[in-house]
């Protein structure tokens, strides 16, 4: 009934591939598949953002992305990004700037700061709120978030490269 | 102005060498911003099987007939079952009796059995190997329903002809409860002024973003129950009755927790499904909810429609506070719905010397999902009420909204409450004198009135509370008094490791608060240890002793109390111990430079490690005393706690859309001494905007024939980051006497404050276009139609 699909990307800077259901969600390839379970699943509408990653640099949200449409493509999820003793800035920023408490939401909302960052290095309060409005946050009233990002947006060693 | 002993918090970090008091960053984090946590659906097990739960699509109608024969046939599917299968052996324990009450309590079973009371009222249950494959499966079972008729309005269930919904009772009265305090009617005749008034405190949900997950797995005749839950140790209790399954039988483990919020203080359908499906199948079986799932049928919050006089002399003296509150309760109970109004009870009167307190409750069944404890639990319902009703009485009396509150606050504690209970310690005019200061109120009244020059118009509310945390008194709350059939101790057990390293158990549950670490910080100060070597554990019914887990922003009150008590008692051994080696009198060692000394002799110390090498090699003990270096407290409060403190809110309305933007909110609250100021502040910003969500945004809305509007988060509208401000925060710190830290609570604090000082800015900003009342969720939509109704009046 059901038809099978190969799907083979990076993640995470590694090549993986698999035979997975058509209609299989990248999140569930990830998580059910691959074990990457950093990445979460928190409301099935793409509304939370949970479940943010990172497809080809741009932050998607893997809910509403099937695993047939990253064949041949880059993803990176939160387990990518910072290790142990090498933590991504925004890792940094959140944990300094207490920008977590169930952290349930934490890995999409920092996938989605970083791809902010990216695109724009020095945001004002008003461009982050704006960048995360796709990610919610039922714990922290996001004062911290904001924070994590700002001090992450500092502590960014690219902040002197880029011209204004 | 201020009370002995308050002082304002020290926003520097304190002096010494404690780590009490300080902003630590938490240990819990490491592992959640690197997504190497462990929630429970993130569990896999060999030959784990999925469940989906096929639910009622009517909210009141008999089960006729279900065909789960296609569902059967369906590749990978291992079993279905009805409720009629599941012969678990009790329904749902609802924990509130209270003495002289009659309390209707219908069965209420983890698949339904002849008919359906709610929209997503579990029917069926499907089993198999594939996580997409029970869900088509559970698409084909065929359930014929014949509908009855439907009633959604608490008030109206309560005419007569109104549709019964349990045919048992005769009535869709749940209950009628009172709390008097003092002669309110007599108060009423002798008041100037008595200002009534009708308040909608609408449905919301605790909406965590994790939802909710069950894993159980059946092993050599024991169960191991994964939940994401609040209450573990409850869980446990109440699995082995709804199971008839003794408690040595069954693990309850809370994994990493993705909020809670109340919404999973609860024992659920799905986890004695869970339960008995793995018992019964011999296999793991997970069940995890959509979102769909989790609005319909992970409790409500609120649903209360409020009906509160208060009456004052001309000068503004109160004279009194009725309130009568009609709880919508949904149509079945699960384990403690109905108390969640009485602690709305609890706090009426709030900060201010009501000589004569009462309040009236009356339960009803309604065709909506359960209502029970979100985030403050009757307490926020209360403030709302109060706050906004004593601003209709300032209005009334031409009197500045202040200065009625200033005249009112309550001054002396421990301060005795007519209704019976006692505020243990406040500070109310500091708070709100920080609160207006940091507002700067006459600034904004200037720039208030430049703006509304231009058409703009900004308004600032104020709300002062008082909050009852800290569950609590076992005597107080148990059988013969509140009425709930448990006890409301916290234990915790400190455990010093042969070299020196520290583990404690702790019977709270956290899932988000940061127990890891502020556990830790008391335990390090009280051993000469630093928090890096203390680990804090939790949440598995396996490990340390029987707790009583986490909610009504009790964990520190009492988790912490009892922890510090633990740690006391290792402590005093220890001091024996090296009193014993160092040939001094224990009452001369002290704790201090991370070792324990003779006092006045640094030089004779011993570390933790050298202390626990003696007491796990115990050649030279003091006579008589046991080895190991290990403690346990059950700590049962002697009363419950009072947080207090005063919110201000400026928002901005648009006049041509209705639209509300949140401008400035500012918070000074008072939960005794920091432990951790960082996991204050961030409590506060969360429950600012919990409650934000509930004025601006949040509803669960039903229609009229029962079906639920706002299954998803796109009906159902959480504030996201671009909805709020940053908040300008501050604190005092009052110690509570009721325990040695003298610790509040906080995790509700800011969402029992909040709302009214939004409802209130409001009003503020709209007075001069006529609105002067406007329930909750303030939505373009209403609070246009208010703009047009008060320039028509």
């Amino acid at each position: 009934m059901s038809t099978t699909v190969h799907v083979q990307a990076t993640v995470n800077g590694q090549p993986r591939e698999g035979d997975v259901e058509a209609r299989t969600l990248l999140v569930h390839w990830l998580r059910d598949h691959l074990g990457l379970t950093g990445t979460h699943v928190g409301c099935d509408t793409s509304t939370c953002g949970a479940c943010t990653v990172h497809l080809n640099g741009d932050a998607v949200k893997s809910c509403t992305v099937l695993a047939a449409q990253v064949d041949g493509a880059e993803v990176t999820t939160i387990e990518g990004i910072g290790q142990e003793g090498a933590l991504h800035p925004l890792q940094q920023s959140f944990w300094e700037e207490h920008g977590l408490q169930c952290g349930y939401c934490t890995p999409g909302m920092i996938m989605a700061a970083a791809e902010l960052l990216d695109r724009n290095p020095e945001p004002s309060e008003h461009d982050i709120r704006e960048a995360l409005a796709g990610n919610l946050c039922r714990c922290t009233g996001y004062h911290n978030i904001v924070k994590a990002v700002q001090a992450a947006a500092q502590a960014s060693p690219t902040k002197e490269e880029v011209t204004v | 102005m201020g009370a002995p002993g308050a002082e304002a918090a020290e926003r520097t970090e304190p002096e010494g060498d404690g780590f009490v008091g300080r902003s630590l960053k938490r240990k819990e984090d490491p592992r959640l911003i690197m997504g190497r946590a462990t929630f429970t659906d993130d569990l896999v097990l060999p030959g784990m099987l999925y469940a989906a739960i096929v639910r009622s699509p009517e909210a009141h109608a008999r089960i006729t007939s279900i065909d789960t024969s296609a569902a059967r046939e369906h590749p990978g599917v291992e079993a279905v079952f009805t409720g009629e299968d599941v012969d678990v052996a009790a329904p749902c324990p609802m924990v509130w009796v209270p003495p002289g009450v009659e309390m209707r309590v219908p069965e209420h079973w983890p698949l339904a059995r002849d008919k359906v009371g709610y929209v997503g009222q579990a029917v069926a249950v499907v089993v198999g190997r594939d996580k997409y494959g029970v869900v088509d499966a559970a698409a084909q079972v065929v359930v014929d329903y014949d509908p009855l008729p439907v009633v959604t309005d608490p008030e109206k269930a309560l005419e007569d002809g109104a549709p019964i919904i349990h045919e048992e009772f005769g009535t869709n009265k749940v209950f009628e409860w009172s709390l008097p305090g003092g002669d309110v009617e007599a108060a009423f005749r002798d008041s100037d002024v008595v200002v009534e008034k009708r308040v909608v405190n609408h449905r919301t949900a605790g909406a965590a973003i994790e939802p909710r997950s069950v894993l159980a797995e059946w092993r050599e005749g024991k169960l191991t129950l994964w939940s994401a839950t609040q209450i573990p140790h409850i869980c446990r209790v109440i699995l082995s009755i709804q199971l008839g399954l003794s408690e040595d039988k069954i693990r309850v483990v809370a994994p990493e927790v993705g909020g809670g919020f109340g919404s999973k203080l609860q024992v659920y359908g799905e986890e004695v499904l869970a339960c008995w499906l793995a018992r019964k199948l011999g296999k793991p079986v997970k069940w995890t909810a959509s979102r769909s799932e989790e609005m319909s049928t992970t409790h409500h919050g609120r649903d209360q429609i409020d009906y509160i006089r208060i009456g004052a002399k001309q000068d503004g003296t109160v004279t009194g506070i009725h309130a009568k509150i009609i709880q919508d309760c949904g149509s079945y109970h699960l384990i403690e719905g109905p108390v969640i109004p009485t602690f709305s009870a609890c706090v009426m009167g709030g900060v201010y010397d009501f000589p004569a307190i009462q309040t009236d409750i009356v339960g009803v069944f309604t065709n909506k999902f359960t209502t029970d404890a979100i985030r403050g639990a009757g307490r926020p319902e209360a403030t709302h009420m109060i706050e906004l009703t004593m601003d209709e009485l300032a209005a009334k009396l031409e009197m500045d909204p202040l200065e009625l509150r200033r005249k009112n606050f309550i001054t002396e504690f421990p301060s005795p409450r007519p209704h019976g209970f006692t505020y243990d310690s406040g500070d109310y005019h500091r708070t709100l004198d920080r609160c207006v200061e940091m507002l700067d109120l006459d600034a904004f009244r200037r720039e208030q009135a430049e703006l509304r020059e231009r058409g703009v118009y900004r308004g600032v509310g104020f709300s002062t509370y008082v909050e009852i945390c800290g569950l609590g008194p076992s005597r107080a709350l148990g059988p013969d008094g509140w009425g709930m059939q448990g006890g409301y101790f916290e234990s915790a057990q400190v455990r010093v490791h042969p070299t020196g390293s520290v583990t404690a158990y702790t019977g709270t549950s956290p899932h988000g608060q940061g127990h890891e670490t502020g556990f830790a910080q008391i335990v390090a100060d009280r051993l000469g240890v630093t928090p890096d070597v203390v680990e804090v554990i939790h949440g598995d019914t396996n490990t340390g002793p029987f707790g009583k887990n986490t909610y009504g922003s009790r964990s520190l009150a009492v988790g912490g109390e009892a922890i510090a008590r633990a740690a006391e008692k290792v402590q005093d051994k220890a001091k024996r111990i090296v009193a014993h080696k160092l040939e001094a009198a224990p009452e001369d060692i002290e704790v201090s430079d991370g070792s324990f000394q003779v006092r006045g002799s640094p030089d004779k110390a011993m570390t933790l490690a050298d202390v626990a090498g003696e007491a796990y090699i115990p050649a030279d003990l003091p006579e008589g005393m046991e080895a190991g270096l290990d403690e346990l407290c059950f700590y049962d409060p002697s009363n419950f706690v009072w947080p207090f403190g005063a919110h201000a809110c400026v928002t901005e309305v648009d006049a041509e859309t209705g639209r509300v933007d949140v401008v400035r909110y500012i918070a000074v609250d008072d939960c005794g001494p920091a432990i951790n100021p960082l996991l204050i502040d961030g409590q506060i910003h969360g429950g600012i905007v919990h409650a934000v969500g509930q004025v601006l945004y949040e509803q669960v809305a039903y229609d009229e024939d029962g079906q639920l509007m706002t299954s998803t988060f796109v009906d159902y509208a959480l504030p996201s980051a671009a909805d709020v401000p940053s908040f300008e925060t501050d604190r005092t710190e009052t110690p509570s006497p009721t325990n040695t830290l003298g610790v509040k609570g906080v995790g509700e604090a800011a969402t029992i404050a909040c709302s009214p000082a939004v409802v209130a800015s409001v009003i503020d900003a709209l007075r001069p276009l006529g609105v002067t009342e406007i329930d909750m969720p303030l939505t373009p939509i209403r609070v246009w139609q208010a703009i047009q109704e008060g320039g028509a009046s």
